[in-house]
């Protein structure tokens, strides 16, 4: 399979404070990979970097062998390729839910209204919510939004999901329909970075688990192997406090 | 319960009752003791009242035909200011607020510059500088300097609650929007700005209130407004008494009528927002 995302020697600062360090990275295309490790170890810095919502400092970004540079075209061209899910949804609260799946189409790539919303109701039926077009997000339970959300991303075609927490804000019984629907679309094929806690779902959907401390990638090894025999003590530790949960 | 729920409606309804009766009550003593204080000040003064000369300031007919006096004429040109100023000191605070937030530094510090001097410096200092220097300059009448001035005023509050308005809609906004493809001015234009209007709104509303107000500082480059045309007539006619309570009649007028707009489009924006 070829590479679809290829970090080599990332290094992303704060100020003094040093958020990515050294950081490589190869996601195969159709490849899941899960990134997992303590808050604060750079997780969200570097799939954020993934698609230029930070601004990495030192090493090389490929996307699907575009180089990601300060070339507007070229972040453009990287946005078209990937799709984001946040923790927090950030669903457009001012537009219904069918308009919230339909702006970019229209507004980014100009089609037209009909098409747009035809497309829209084949994600929303996609994520099990058609019923729902109509409404605002504000009427929607926490699951229904986030399933939106991968809707909204999924809309615009991607080649590559980022996933940054996605259930982490949601009540334990709506976990599972987000997970459902990450399921299925792993199964489509889709390659996928999810960060998750949700060792579960690792197990389940994902080839590939890594696992970030202080910046670094400090192990990267397939499902299997990182949960019968991590070779860090870290990861040991860190497997031992997220499994006894 | 739903006696309890009785009782405690009725409570709150004489409670009402009761505060609208005060408050009627404070209105009364406090404007009958301005009135009063005003008729002993003339008192003092030996001052002879005039009011039945003042309509003729506002209005006369000749021939059956309705022709406004100078106060109304004032009021007119007033309005005119107050018009052209908001477009123009929205326009402006709407262009310094994205500079100011904007990546580009000499946008930044431009705008910094401008609300600092403007913010910092006397409005009739600003209006002799406008009028003295940038007048002759540009060779613009005094109508349109007192309009450039007062819309650099109020441009400058303007441009600080569009700026706070923007800033209060979350991050992850502006991030979905750009992760979706959006290019920065589709950003701004359909999701950034949709949500900040119901914030920004009704402060900037009372703007217009305060720049109707301000717009009296005119008169001291003579351009014939409200307060010019009072100026005039009590410098002809020495009713200062009767022409001052008229204009500021006019004033509180015209603004109060406005605040009720006002918050009756507050009250709409907010059920609206409410039900979005
Ligand atoms: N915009 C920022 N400015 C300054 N420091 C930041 C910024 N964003 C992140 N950091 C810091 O960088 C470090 C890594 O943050 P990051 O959000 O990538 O962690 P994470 O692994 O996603 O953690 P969590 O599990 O809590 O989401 C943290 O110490 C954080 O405080
Ligand atoms: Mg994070």
């Amino acid at each position: 399979m070829e590479q679809m995302i290829s970090l080599k020697n990332v290094f992303k600062y704060f100020g003094e404070f040093r958020a990515l360090n050294d950081v490589s990275l190869e996601v195969a295309g159709g490849e899941r990979v899960v990134v997992c490790g303590p808050s604060g170890s750079g997780k969200s810095t570097m799939i954020r970097c993934i698609n230029r919502l930070e601004e990495h400092d030192d090493g090389e970004i490929w996307v699907n062998k575009n180089e990601l540079t300060e070339d507007t075209r070229n972040i453009a061209q990287i946005r078209k390729d990937i799709g984001m899910v946040f923790q927090q949804f950030n669903l457009f609260p001012h537009l219904s839910v069918v308009d919230n799946l339909t702006l970019a189409h229209m507004k980014a790539r100009g089609l037209y209204k009909a098409d747009s919303t035809d497309l829209a109701m084949t994600y929303l039926n996609r994520v099990h919510i058609p019923e729902q077009a109509m409404k605002y997000p504000a009427q929607l339970s926490g699951g229904q939004q986030q399933r939106v959300a991968i809707a909204r991303s999924l809309c615009m075609q991607p080649k590559i999901m980022l996933f940054d927490e996605p259930t982490s804000a949601l009540d334990p019984e709506m976990i599972k329909e987000v997970l459902d629907v990450m399921i299925e679309l792993a199964e489509e094929g889709m390659t996928m970075i999810v960060v998750t806690h949700e060792m579960g779902f690792a197990k389940k959907a994902a080839d590939k688990v890594v696992f970030m401390d202080e910046g670094e990638v400090v192990e990267s090894a397939p499902t299997e192997q990182f949960f019968s025999q991590p070779e860090s003590d870290r990861t040991k530790l860190f497997l031992s406090q997220i499994l006894t949960h | 319960m739903a006696i309890k729920t009785g009782r405690i409606a009725a409570l709150r309804a004489k409670r009402k009752r009761n505060s609208i009766i005060t408050d009627t009550f404070q209105l009364i003593i406090l404007g009958g003791g301005l009135i009063w204080l005003l008729i002993r000040g003339a008192a003092e003064m030996h001052y002879v009242w005039q009011w039945h000369r003042i309509p003729q300031y506002l209005y006369k007919v000749i021939d059956g035909e309705l022709i406004f006096g100078p106060l109304i004429d004032g009021l007119l040109v007033t309005l005119e200011i107050s018009v052209y100023s908001i477009v123009l000191g929205l326009l402006i605070g709407l262009v310094t607020a994205f500079l100011r937030l904007s990546d580009s530094y000499s946008g930044k510090l431009l705008a910094t510059v401008y609300l600092e001097l403007v913010r910092n410096t006397p409005l009739l200092i600003q209006l002799f500088v406008f009028y003295f220097v940038l007048g002759p300059i540009f060779e613009i009448d005094r109508f349109w300097v007192a309009v450039l001035c007062i819309s650099f005023f109020e441009g400058s509050f303007a441009a600080e609650i569009i700026r706070g308005g923007i800033l209060s809609v979350p991050r992850g906004q502006t991030e979905a929007g750009a992760s979706l493809g959006l290019s920065r001015a589709a950003i701004y234009r359909y999701v950034t700005l949709p949500q900040a209007l119901p914030i920004i709104l009704p402060p900037l509303a009372g703007i217009l209130v305060n720049l109707i107000k301000h717009s009296a500082i005119v008169s001291v480059i003579a351009v014939f407004d409200l307060t010019t045309s009072g100026l005039d007539i009590i410098s002809e006619t020495f009713m200062a008494f009767e022409i001052w309570i008229t204009v500021a009649a006019i004033y509180l007028l015209i603004t109060i009528s406005l605040s009720v707009v006002i918050s009756r489009f507050e009250r709409y924006m907010k059920r609206s927002t409410l039900a979005g």
